[in-house]
């Protein structure tokens, strides 16, 4: 008896230790299965090889080729490796003399130093042309301008031609490749370093103080890309997300509309109104059209019109919007917005004041 | 020959008391023992840098997870990389280095011995000193404890505006007293290989452990010295006003950068490179062969030297460089997997033919072969600019120099561990329990490693104290975390088969592993001054001349 529920127990080790490593080995398959299938996944999956826009691609491409090459070399040298250690082991029934000692060979030592130096060469001048393709590339007239301007812990986006500022979710028009309408982007920064890096739209630039970098895109899949900040910037450089929006032409055109207009205050949130421009909100915050202007938080002129709030941390509900307000912490531990200690029915009001901002 | 290489007679049979046995070791000015305790520092720093890691890995296992603060988390990996760095890294090969590179030159000491006291110490303080931070870093604000401005600490975080208390200043002041530490001992390796090589020695007869910690030891007294600078500009900022890196009042982030990565960039090298020179001893002596094409192999390391200065700025290819400088740091970059490469071949052919013995040593350093292998060849995907635009700053960044510092240089470090383990304690290790670190070393580094370079493909950041479910990254994090755990249960092998070996294991002998270089010669553990009578070579090889006395080496080389 005792034999047979050792036997069991030994057998279901066994057994789960097979499911273990077969889900490992598996996990090598799985994984270029991850990032290579499916190119047209309609996933939240900022995959670097699913790319929808030039530079992404461009990048994409050449990343196939160091790709193709890097894996012939780790065939080759694997292969030798491999096979130098298996067949040059000592066996069971040795001799015991040493093998001939051999000090080199100036032929073998020119081969493998010439091959490389070659592989070097065609690797370098493909990148070198991806490199110029894409830093090079110049503003066509139709282009959309943005200046992105990275703060602790979120993005702020300004149209300059387009009277347009909003945050951390960056709208920018499809591009037909018959009629491109690329977006360049400024890149200028508030406070610390951060990284501008939505995968699939194009690499990251970094956002640095007193210095001003560009980059640029032309998606042409509508859709919702997301990325986040790609450079550590302080306590909550982990919830500073970005999304950008692909919006057809004509929605693109709408949503700037929407978004150049003041603010449309009703007066059912007169109170809310009240205690939000006479509380320390507007030291950080602007409504265009009242007298909140400033400028270390988000504008908060068309604040409904965005589906996430801080910085993409929560979904912009109801409940959330008011667990910002009262607490940022318990969203966003070391986020910069201050809890504001109001009492209930002011939160309340000051919720609706902003639930108004559309 | 044979006579002149005896070692004098040990003479530690006479017990001693406690304290004076830790008053020689605390006032020691032997390079054998300074090397212990490098070692040994080395190894807590090490236990203390892997329980950083474990924590971050554990708050990594499943998206949202609550396990530590964010703040706790980037105290962590700013710790983490630090310590493993600087106090891990640099005093381990430094100690390996110190303690072998007079044996094996035919030398009875450094060129400085109390100058190698006063860098050990002076690394040591700069540890402590890091880590009082823990304690001390509050300061009069109130604010912050380690410093949580990452191991590479970009300006404007370690401004006093962003920056409170005192924990950068720990972390600037650490480094800058250790920093002295490791020039001094550049110093000194520099002066013991150049000033001591027993008579026959010439540059070209040095064992090549021995060339390679010289290219090592120069490239320290470059490196260090602009990290050094730069770790002054910033004191300066942050005490006295200056405003080299203080972006609000006009200076650069950039400038520190640069400062950061010319020292940042070679010292990969200066810890790769005496990993290089491990492997270059261990192979030879397992596959039974001499080295292959050793002068190609010194002129290798030399390029690395050379090039390795020119490589910085690939750290820095997102910064908005112009297209100009992307492309010459691209090529530079790939040109250094040139001399990379042929040290893998130049291995490959001392195995090509030999007679491979499997020990622990080799196990290692077959395995750092592999993984090498792969790390060279994702540093080439990272070199190509615009491919590191998506991959740099991402966990495929991780991933790649983890290959490098924990597949390359720990794997044969440990290889390094248990080859001379029998020389240092006099003691054999056992090899069953070597051979099993090394299996759960090498599961858990694959697991860890291996599925780390995934969610970097799939946009995953470095240094996110959490991440956000549905990106596809869930459970290339959950397998990563598993690894950690094999990889610990492998360290504690380690750890239990070097205290078990050292008071249980059987006696080495002097030569165990029917080497070549001079240090096998001496007694195990060497006695003070390790050479009864200075030591004449003629070969690379000089034991293996006192062996084959009818078929020396210095006829053919």
């Amino acid at each position: 008896m005792v034999q047979k529920i050792h036997f069991n127990s030994q057998s279901r080790i066994q057994a789960s230790w097979i499911k273990w490593a077969s889900f490992l080995l598996a996990s090598y398959w799985f994984a270029p299965q991850t990032v290579f299938g499916n190119p047209q996944d309609p996933s939240q999956i900022p995959n670097i090889f699913k790319p929808q826009s030039t530079p992404a691609h461009s990048i994409f491409q050449l990343s196939l080729f160091v790709l193709a090459i890097c894996a012939v070399i780790f065939v080759i040298v694997f292969s030798l490796l491999a096979y130098s250690v298996i067949k040059f082991r000592r066996r069971a029934n040795d001799d015991g003399r040493e093998p001939p000692p051999i000090y080199g060979s100036n032929q073998i030592e020119l081969a493998w130093t010439v091959i490389p130096v070659l592989i070097v060469l065609v690797l370098f001048l493909a990148t070198a042309r991806v490199i110029h393709g894409i830093q090079q590339a110049k503003p066509p007239a139709e282009a959309i301008e943005v200046i992105a301007v990275g703060h602790q812990f979120w993005w702020e986006f300004r149209y300059p031609g387009l009277g347009v500022v909003t945050a951390n979710e960056l709208h920018v028009p499809a591009s037909d490749p018959a009629h491109p309408t690329p977006t360049f982007i400024t890149l200028l920064s508030a406070d610390t370093d951060h990284s501008f890096w939505v995968p699939r739209l194009a690499g990251k630039t970094d956002l640095i103080p007193n210095r001003e970098n560009h980059m640029w895109m032309d998606p042409n899949e509508p859709g919702i890309y997301v990325g986040q900040c790609a450079q550590y910037c302080g306590t909550q450089h982990a919830k500073m997300l970005l999304r950008v929006y692909v919006d057809p032409p004509d929605k693109f055109r709408q949503w700037i509309e929407e978004q150049s207009k003041r603010a449309q205050v009703s007066e059912s949130a007169k109170e809310g109104r009240r205690i939000f421009e006479t509380t320390a909100c507007i030291n950080c915050h602007a409504v265009s059209g009242t007298v909140a202007d400033g400028r270390f938080g988000p504008d908060l002129t068309h604040l409904m019109s965005r589906d996430t709030i801080a910085s993409g941390a929560a979904t912009n509900t109801h409940e959330n919007l008011r667990l910002w307000i009262h607490n940022p912490e318990t969203i966003k531990p070391g986020a910069l917005m201050p809890a504001m200690n109001l009492k209930q029915q002011d939160l309340d009001a000051v919720t609706a004041y902003l639930e108004t901002l559309r | 020959m044979a006579s002149e290489t005896i070692a004098l007679a040990a003479a530690h049979d006479v017990p001693q008391p406690i304290g004076t046995i830790l008053h020689d070791w605390v006032t020691t000015v032997d390079h054998k023992k300074l090397g212990i305790l490098y070692i040994l520092y080395a190894l807590i720093f090490l236990v203390i840098g892997g329980i950083e890691a474990t924590i971050m890995r554990i708050q990594l296992i499943v998206p949202h997870n609550d396990f530590v603060s964010p703040q706790v988390f980037n105290r962590m990996f700013t710790m983490h990389g630090t310590t493993m760095i600087f106090f891990v890294a640099m005093p381990i090969l430094f100690g390996f280095g110190n303690y072998l590179i007079p044996l094996m030159i035919g030398a009875r000491d450094m060129a400085f011995p109390r100058l190698n006291a006063w860098s050990f110490w002076l690394t040591a303080f700069g540890g402590m000193l890091l880590y009082f931070s823990f304690i001390g870093g509050n300061g009069l604000y109130g604010a912050g404890t380690a410093p949580d401005v990452g191991w590479f600490a970009y300006a404007p975080l370690t401004a006093t505006a962003f920056s409170l208390g005192h924990s950068t200043d720990f972390w600037t002041l650490g480094l800058l007293v250790s920093g002295f530490g490791s020039i001094g001992t550049a110093i000194n390796i520099l002066a013991t290989i150049i000033c001591l090589r027993c008579p026959g020695m010439t540059l070209g007869k040095m064992p090549l452990l021995v060339w390679l910690n010289l290219v090592m030891a120069a490239m320290v007294l470059l490196a260090i010295s602009p990290l050094t600078a730069a770790q002054m500009m910033l004191s300066l900022d942050r005490f006295l006003g200056a405003h080299f890196f203080d972006t609000l009042a006009g200076g650069s982030a950039v400038m520190w950068m640069h400062f950061f990565w010319i020292f940042g960039h070679p010292e990969v090298y200066v810890l790769v490179i005496p990993a290089f020179a491990f492997a270059s001893e261990i192979i030879p002596v397992f596959s039974r062969k001499p080295i292959f094409g050793y002068p190609v192999m010194v002129a290798a390391t030399i390029c690395i030297g050379f090039v390795g200065f020119s490589v910085w700025a690939h750290h820095m290819f997102t910064v908005g460089m112009n297209s100009y400088a992307n492309s010459f740091f691209t090529i530079t970059t790939m040109a250094i997997g040139v001399p990379t490469g042929i040290k893998i071949f130049n291995w490959i052919g001392t195995m090509w033919g030999g007679k491979i013995v499997f020990k622990t040593p080799m196990l290692f350093c077959i395995a750092f072969l592999f993984q090498f292998l792969i790390a060279g060849l994702t540093g080439i995907m990272l070199s190509a600019a615009p491919f590191d635009w998506q991959l740099g700053n991402s966990y495929f960044v991780v991933a790649h120099f983890h290959y490098v510092i924990v597949g390359g240089i720990l794997f044969t470090l440990f290889g390094a561990f248990y080859y001379w383990f029998p020389k240092m304690s006099g003691r054999m290790y056992n090899e069953t329990l070597g051979k099993l670190h090394f299996w759960l070393f090498l599961i858990g580094f694959h697991l860890t490693f291996d599925f780390m370079h995934v969610p970097g493909l799939l946009g995953m950041p470095r240094r996110i104290y959490t991440y956000e479910p549905g990106r596809g990254w869930d459970i290339w994090n959950l397998i990563c975390t598993i690894g950690v755990f094999f990889q610990i249960a492998g360290t504690a092998v380690f750890v239990g088969n070097l205290l078990w070996s050292y008071f249980k294991g059987k006696a080495a002998g002097n030569d165990p592993w029917d080497a070549w270089t001079l240090e096998w010669s001496t007694s195990s553990p060497p006695v003070e001054y390790n050479f009864a009578r200075i030591p004449i070579v003629k070969s690379r090889r000089p034991l293996w001349d006192i062996k084959h006395p009818e078929d020396p080496d210095w006829k053919y080389e």
